[in-house]
């Protein structure tokens, strides 16, 4: 057989049927399932006396709209209860299993899935939510999709799809002290654009990715959807393998083995051909920040907003005026003289414990320094992926660290990604986030959202400005 | 499912590159447990000068004039002419539910975002991806006269302009003949069980732990 690309392996592996024109019925191993996306589908299942065709491949949590202060409590807003109790009824009703609101496990339903082993290296995945590209990270074909799909694969346990056409992102190199993935994830989406990967299922690969934990594959993979693409997704390797070794829903023993043999060969072959390919070198990515309303307007710390009189086109000349009025930001300031109000850590791209240890160790030395979180910051939050990633980070005492350097440690939860919840920016507000989107409103209506990654959030916050976390790193993170 | 066949309709211009779902229908609109009602809240922030919330009476809330869909002259629009990556971001159908419900039936851009684009079709919401240059052609001609309107027809897959000039679009056969005909997806899908079946009892002997 001719050399394969990872994404050609996962493709021709669930291939149940294919139509002439070629769309493919897709078989799906796992659906996970949250409270936003779900009661449609739930409801369309009742109207139509249909039963999910496999209820080992669902799992579901609420996370969207779930309270990260006061939760014993319950949730104030009461159309955010209905959502909730409605996904809670739908599970018992339909027998599925689910990690409710009070549940240890419950968590954002893309960081319960690898954490528990339900996401595995081979299988495709997919949930009502664009960000399910994050469990690409292991060797597995994740999507998105949106919710007549989320029915029809409770109904089917399959998809029609047409094959994506492949690209792959090679990063070689090593990242700078203080660089990680979620930089890596945004100098990639600043080089192709939102809609460069349109159309394409991305893979990282390159000595960059081999070198990035799991946990930093996750966060690229899971950013893979902000530059268009279908899917993002790493090739396993022993790193993978380890990941999974005891994890609850994991194989176990010699069934272990055995899938570990399998999965070791999900890698693109040598010789396999890309539709597309993009080369960046690691040592030339600088920490990020973006400035504008859109992923792609992205520039490294130590840059200024830019000049809409430089842009290269007449559409990008009005898309960026229109970003910096909604931004309050004038052209050509630098990125450090931009302050924030508020600072969120969290969300399905950086919320697991590596990432909240990076952003302790920032709030560790603050505390070191005498110094807390600035003055002009009214709330710096600390929102963990889950109430095991809670669990852990308290067992090491982070929270302490956050808490003493005037951090709020929260609950788990979507919280100020999206700002479902009680969590939001108010109009004008300006925010350093750890999240995957600056989209106008997203985090409240007229807030405005600067991504970064975990250190340089928690820096914000210390500073109440934007700092290059590559001047503090020798000093603050090690 | 309604069937799409046949569409001659208003045009309206939505002059913006990189229109997210998120600006569509924002999120506290997501937490319906409905798939209805979402038209009087499509482009929420930009449409209307106050905050929204769900349940809200929008004939009564302040509309924001510079918003180009609140212009008299696009009322009753069912054709919406977009730029480049438009549905961009989240996943949410509540996206196309709410185009749907103001009224749109079919979406003309240079180029969609993937799973916009798929949730569409489930809708009956016909997007057309034509050349940038068609596109651009289109804004000019829907600005320079009042009441504009194309003429969609899936069948032939072809755009009509006034003038009778007609632009060729792709589609997927399999899609195109769902939406002719409005049929269920998941009904279609079942008649595979045998298939389906096969398939997993294949792979349960492959690979049983994924069925653990």
């Amino acid at each position: 057989m001719s050399a394969r690309t990872l994404f050609d392996k996962l493709w021709d592996s669930h291939v149940v049927n294919v139509e002439p024109d070629g769309t493919a019925l897709l078989y799906i191993d796992r659906q996970l399932v949250h409270e936003v996306t779900s009661p449609q589908a739930f409801e369309g299942m009742k109207m139509n006396g249909r039963k999910p065709w496999r209820l080992a491949s669902l799992l579901a949590t609420p996370d969207h709209n779930i309270p990260t202060a006061d939760r014993d409590k319950g949730i104030a807003d009461p159309v955010s209860r209905t959502q909730v109790e409605t996904l809670d009824a739908n599970c018992a009703e339909f027998g599925i299993t689910e990690f409710g609101m009070n549940d240890p496990r419950q968590g954002i339903v893309h960081v319960i899935g690898p954490e528990q082993g339900f996401t595995q290296p081979g299988m495709t995945i997919v949930c009502g939510d664009s960000h399910t590209s994050t469990h690409g990270a292991f060797g597995a074909l994740a999507f998105g999709i949106g919710t007549s799909e989320v029915e029809h694969v409770l109904a089917t346990q399959c998809l029609w799809q047409k094959k994506a056409k492949t690209m792959q992102v090679r990063v070689e190199g090593e990242l700078k002290f203080g660089v990680t993935a979620k930089d890596i994830a945004l100098a990639v989406i600043g080089r192709i654009g939102t809609a460069g990967g349109t159309g394409y299922a991305v893979e990282f690969a390159g000595s960059a990715i081999r070198g990035l934990s799991m946990e930093g594959r996750m966060t690229l993979c899971n950013m893979a959807i902000e530059a268009g693409a279908r899917a993002g997704m790493v090739a396993v390797d022993e790193k993978t393998v380890e990941y999974m070794r005891g994890r609850p829903y994991a194989p176990k023993g010699e069934q272990f083995e055995q899938a570990a043999a399998w999965w070791r060969s999900l890698v693109s072959d040598a010789g396999a051909v890309f539709d597309a390919v993009e080369e960046l070198d690691a040592a030339a990515i600088k920490p990020q920040v973006t400035w504008g309303t859109s992923p792609e307007m992205v520039v490294p710390v130590d840059g200024r907003v830019p000049d809409p009189a430089h842009a290269p086109n007449a559409v990008k000349k009005s898309d960026w005026e229109r970003a910096l009025a909604y931004m309050g930001l004038a052209a050509n300031t630098p990125i450090e003289q931009i302050n924030v109000d508020k600072v969120f850590i969290g969300s399905c791209t950086n919320s697991r414990i590596e990432d909240l240890r990076e952003a302790a160790k920032v709030a560790s030395w603050a505390v070191a320094q005498n110094r807390k979180v600035a003055g002009n910051v009214k709330l710096a939050m600390v929102v963990p992926g889950s109430g095991l990633v809670k669990a852990q980070a308290e067992a090491e005492g982070l929270d302490k660290l956050f808490t003493a350097a005037g951090f709020e440690w929260r609950d788990p939860g979507c919280s100020m990604c999206l700002a479902m919840n009680a969590d939001r920016l108010e109009p004008g507000e300006r925010c350093a986030s750890t999240s995957n989107r600056n989209f106008e409103g997203r985090q409240g209506q007229g807030g405005r959202t600067h991504l970064v990654s975990p250190a340089m959030a928690a820096a914000a916050a210390v500073f109440g400005h934007f700092v290059d976390i590559r001047v503090l790193a020798h000093e603050v993170m090690q | 499912m309604k069937p799409f066949t046949r569409l001659d309709g208003l045009v309206a211009p939505l002059d913006r590159a990189n229109v997210d779902t998120d600006a569509i229908i924002p999120k506290q609109f997501l937490k319906s447990i409905k798939r209805s009602g979402f038209g009087p809240y499509a482009f929420d922030e930009w449409r209307y000068l106050d905050h929204g919330e769900p349940g809200m009476d929008c004939s009564a809330r302040p509309l924001n004039p510079d918003f180009v869909l609140n212009q008299t002259r696009y009322q009753g629009a069912s054709v919406l002419l977009a730029r480049e990556n438009f549905g961009c971001g989240s996943s949410r159908e509540h996206a196309p539910w709410a185009l749907e419900d103001y009224g749109f039936r079919a979406i003309l851009a240079p180029s969609f975002a993937d799973i916009f684009f798929n949730n569409c079709f489930k809708n009956g919401v016909l997007p057309i991806v034509l050349k940038a240059e068609i596109v651009d052609k289109l804004f000019r001609e829907a600005a320079g006269a009042e009441g504009y309107k194309l003429t969609v027809d899936l069948a032939a897959q072809t755009v009509t302009t006034p003038s009778g000039e007609a632009f060729a679009f792709d589609v997927d056969p399999e899609r195109k003949h769902r939406l002719l005909n409005g049929l269920d997806d998941i009904s279609l899908t079942l008649k595979f069980t045998d298939q389906i079946q096969a398939y997993e009892a294949r792979r349960k002997g492959e690979a049983p732990w994924l069925f653990a």
